[in-house]
């Protein structure tokens, strides 16, 4: 087949869906449904390899494989399938990913409808011009009412719903059709063989032998073992040693070329050399310009992560380098608290991002760790006209050098049944959100968009969301720019001893009750010690908030009876073990929970 | 080196009472209906295997404690007390032989036995000097009871009396324990044990606690109350010579003092705990299951080889127990080490608190080191191990 013919048999496409509208699922049964495995090799949720994401049921690197398709019409197609992450934190992935396709198939759960996520990937889908297959899953479910879901697609969304398919991808129902839909509905690749090579970096991951392996989407010219080729944002340039597809597991092949899905090595050490977005082509013949799109993502959560064990640093460090070798957008930088000692600065995506790389460390790495409460990245203006980011609220300038502080806001959406609309309202208030829009999607739902502070919705805004609408709303949000706050740096005082893994960013105007909060809740979490330990909350020289943890003063067994030492030995042992997973700081006993304290505190 | 020391200590356990008190989580049963003859056979038993595996030489101490060892009747003591002397014929000149005994269970001619059996030390379990207490904490006695006892004891010839007092129960108040501390020195004993309660889980009292009925002081005053016992005690004249234990000088346990000073000793009886040859062994607690297993070979349930690691550190959670602390001469003579090189960050951190200090011949706790013990002790334990 001439390489014209089999371009024109190509289908590349991705699925989309708000978390378990069921995703996974259905890539898993279309998977075995073309027989790229059989029933036996199938582990569940092949597409999620890491066992943090099955455990959470979320997708957080993303794949791509190759199957073969015998349509309706006899012919045979080549479908390329890339799944994408599934969460706020990983838009950009998603945007790339999709960047690689002609085509979206849009799961939706035939109970819930449209949720914020749907939202968000609809218009990430139409920003990269796919056609969009909507699919109903989850039709046997008792409450799936897919007509009603189906006319919100129309409605909200304006897809036309009278091809969709009605699915349930856990029995197997409508897999043929959705891929008879994308077979003929989805486009096939346009491009030029002949062309300077242009190929689409979506992903990639480090193997240990191979280096790092590249997965790339060719959108003009071929790619072929022997090619030299450069990455046009970092202007690294690299030999290719082999390309290939994944079909599922990886596998060599001459050549990639238009339309086509797979992977390529080129001795490539650092995965940072090869971002998400970016655009390979060939530095005998280079195009003129890179494909659009590529953006230098930036970190937008911060934390200090620091080992319990003083004596693990140098592990921590490996740990982290070796994260860092598959996860592109994690970055850290060595840091020195005062309180906790020696550690690192991480930045992450978002929450998610964060927690998924802190509970890494642990479990794999078998490093316990104390990580600092979250923080945003503010810019401070200072008097003499310097501009500075803080992404650690301990460094930022003493408050008669600052001028003026901005923070980052998002524009956060939120769907949500009628009912809750006006808890929702009184939330996002109370996070400092400014109304932007209501908007219905039917007579029950409705979608409220707000414009706060991310460092708001870093404070425990998703757990309060939940709480308050009994689990029914949805969120997305992104990054919507800088705007001037009043901010003020709040200091935490143990023993009279500052502690500077404590301090925090606070809006002026709830500075008084967060510190008199986090006091109180410090006191409940400190145990207490040998002596009493003073806790103050302070703004500069002045002290807003004080509480104590009252000194324990009698703990002595008073028996040592009939020679039953090794009763006693285990007691003690308990005692000192409760001990060792706290951080010593000056010479309090501070234990992890009490550096995310900060989070904790409901307004 | 501490593998080496033949016993020089017996302990014997007697695993019945009247009733169980409310705080009492002690390996004990309620008599009645008890094969407290059987148990007796079985005793005999493990003592002869005992001595037959490892031979005692001279004894200086056996302690006799429970459950309310005086409980047994005219014959059963009389049985017991053979059957130690059988086993342990090689007595020091200034053999100590201690019984625990609880008021009210004690008539003159059981004292007889006793003491012409050679027991020469009563400790008993007199807790408060007021009935409301005493009835509050599930005790069988009451206040007459103590003085009777005593006397009773005083005329058989006990004059090594000592007797336990409890402080920090549920609704006692300072001036509880002063009347009790007062009434208790009058009598002029020559040593007192004033332990401050524990809550142990398997007891009434936790189930109590744990449903919030347990009106224990708080612990600024438990604290208060110690402290005017060990002003009010070393005033009479007593010293104080461990965490819990006073005595006038020369009346010292004995037998206690070997544990801190974690020497060997034999344990004998239903869930008695024995050190001996470098291990330490836990015998079956149950009472049938212990006959049954005496029967068959010797009653052990758990028995582990104590490694010179776990033994320094042993050594030093028992040994800072006692007010004159620990000698670094005796440490090097058990393990051939000097203590400030095993420990010494330890002994630093502990130092720097202000929980320990150094003496002429080693450390030991101060006095806030006293009443915050656990700190200093948990420091010495797991380090090494």
């Amino acid at each position: 087949m001439d390489r014209t013919e089999r371009q024109k048999k190509i289908r590349n496409f991705s699925i989309i869906a708000h978390i378990d509208h069921g995703k996974s699922t259905l890539a898993d049964r279309i998977l075995e449904y073309t027989g790229a495995l059989t029933k036996r090799e199938m582990q569940e949720q092949v597409l999620d390899q890491m066992d943090l994401e099955r455990e959470r049921g979320i997708t957080i690197k993303l794949q791509a494989v190759r199957l073969t398709y015998k349509a309706d019409n006899g012919e045979e197609y080549l479908l390329n399938l890339i799944d994408t992450p599934g969460h706020v934190d990983f838009t950009y992935e998603v945007s790339r990913s999709l960047a690689a396709c002609e085509g979206a198939v849009l799961v939706i759960d035939a109970a819930q409808g449209i949720e914020a996520q749907t939202m968000a990937n609809v218009y990430l889908a139409l920003d990269n011009n796919l056609e969009i297959l909507p699919l109903v899953n989850k039709i046997d479910l008792p409450s799936a009412e897919p007509e009603r879901v189906k006319q919100e697609v129309e409605e909200v969304i304006g897809l036309d719903t009278s091809d969709a398919v009605l699915a349930s991808a856990k029995n197997g129902i409508g897999i043929k059709e959705i891929l008879e839909q994308v077979v003929h509905k989805v486009p096939a690749p346009t491009g030029d063989p002949e062309q300077p090579l242009k190929a689409l970096i979506f992903d990639s991951h480090y193997d240990a032998y191979k280096g790092v392996i590249v997965y790339v989407r060719v959108i003009d010219g071929t790619i072929r073992a022997g090619s030299k080729i450069k990455m046009m944002a970092t202007s690294k340039t690299f030999e290719v040693i082999e390309v290939g597809v994944f079909a599922p597991r990886m596998t060599m092949v001459d050549e990639l070329t238009v339309g086509d899905v797979g992977f390529v090595v080129a001795g490539i050490k650092n995965v940072k050399d090869t971002r998400v977005g970016d655009t390979i082509t060939e530095t005998k013949k280079p195009a003129l310009e890179a494909l659009p799109g590529y953006r230098k993502i930036n970190p937008m959560v911060f934390c200090g992560l620091y080992p319990i064990d003083t004596s693990d640093y140098n592990d921590l460090r490996e740990a982290l380098e070796k994260l860092e070798l598959n996860d592109a957008s994690l970055r850290y930088e060595p840091e020195t608290s005062s309180a906790l000692g020696f550690g690192f600065r991480c930045g992450f995506l978002g929450l998610l991002h964060m927690e998924i790389i802190q509970e890494r460390i642990e479990r794999e790495f078998n490093i316990p760790l104390i990580t600092t409460a979250p923080s945003v990245v503010y810019q401070v203006t200072k008097t003499d006209g310097e501009r500075i980011s803080i992404d650690n609220p301990s460094h930022m300038p003493e408050v008669g050098k600052i001028d003026y502080i901005e923070e980052p806001y998002v524009k956060a959406s939120i769907m949500v049944p009628n009912d809750f609309v006006g808890t929702i309202m009184e939330l996002c208030q109370s996070k400092r959100g400014d109304f932007i829009n209501m908007e219905y999607l039917d007579a029950n739902r409705v979608t409220l968009t707000y414009d706060m502070p991310l460092s708001e919705i870093v404070y425990d805004f998703f757990d309060q969301l939940k709480s308050g609408t009994k689990g029914y709303a949805s969120f997305d949000y992104e990054f919507s720019g800088y705007k001037t706050s009043k901010l003020v740096k709040m200091d935490i005082l143990l023993n009279a001893e500052q502690v500077d893994a404590l301090s925090f960013i606070v809006h002026r105007d709830k500075a008084y009750q967060r510190g008199k909060v986090m006091c109180e809740k410090l006191k409940e979490l400190i145990p207490r010690q040998m002596f009493e330990v003073p806790i103050q909350a302070a703004i500069g020289q002045k002290i807003i908030a004080r509480e104590s943890v009252k000194a324990m003063r009698k703990n002595v067994l008073a028996k040592c009876y009939g020679g039953d030492i090794s009763r006693k030995r285990k007691l003690l042992e308990k005692q000192k073990e409760g001990k060792k997973r706290m951080k010593q700081v000056g010479n309090v006993g501070v234990p992890q929970e009490a550096f995310m304290a900060v989070l904790r505190i409901d307004d | 080196m501490h593998r080496q020391q033949v016993p020089r200590s017996v302990y014997v356990h007697i695993p019945f009472c009247k009733h169980k008190c409310y705080y009492c989580d002690f390996n004990t049963y309620a008599v009645q209906g008890q094969p407290v003859s059987d148990y007796l056979h079985a005793l005999e038993l493990e003592l002869h295997q005992t001595v037959e595996q490892l031979p005692p030489g001279q004894i200086d101490t056996i302690f006799v404690g429970g459950g309310t060892p005086t409980i047994l009747d005219n014959e059963q003591m009389r049985y017991l007390i053979t059957m130690l002397e059988q086993a342990f014929p090689d007595r020091s000149p200034s053999l100590e032989f201690t019984m625990e005994a609880n008021p009210g269970t004690t008539a003159p001619d059981k004292l007889q036995v006793m003491r012409a059996g050679g027991v020469n030390r009563i400790s008993f379990g007199v807790q408060s000097f007021q009935n409301e207490l005493l009835e509050a904490i599930g005790r069988i006695h009451r206040v007459d009871e103590v003085y009777e006892s005593i006397e009773w004891a005083r005329e058989a010839g006990f004059d090594n009396l000592s007797i336990d007092l409890m402080f920090g129960l549920p609704r006692q108040t300072l001036d509880n324990v002063e009347q009790s501390v007062n009434k208790a020195l009058a009598l002029k004993l020559p040593h007192y044990s004033l332990y401050s309660l524990k809550v142990e889980e398997q007891t009434l009292f936790h189930t109590w606690y744990e449903q919030n009925r347990l009106p224990l002081p708080a612990e600024e005053e438990e604290l208060a109350m110690y402290r005017l016992i060990m002003h009010k005690l070393e005033a009479a004249g007593y010293h104080q010579y461990e965490i819990s234990n006073f005595a006038s000088p020369g009346k010292e346990s004995r037998h206690n003092i070997g544990y801190w000073c974690n020497h060997s000793y034999y344990g004998l009886g239903a869930g008695a705990h024995g050190y001996t040859r470098g291990r330490r062994h836990v015998n079956v607690k149950g009472v049938q299951e212990y006959i049954a297993a005496a029967t068959a070979g010797l009653p052990i349930a758990e028995q582990w080889e104590v490694s010179r690691e776990e033994a320094m550190e042993d050594y030093m959670m028992v040994g800072l127990r006692m007010n004159e602390g620990i000698h670094q001469a005796a440490f090097r003579e058990q393990f051939g080490v000097h203590v400030d090189t095993v420990f010494a960050s330890q002994l630093a951190a502990c130092i720097e608190n202000g929980l320990l200090e150094r003496t002429i011949t080693g450390f030991r706790l101060t006095e806030r080191g006293r009443e915050l013990g656990n700190e200093v002790f948990a420091a010495f334990v797991g380090v090494h191990v």
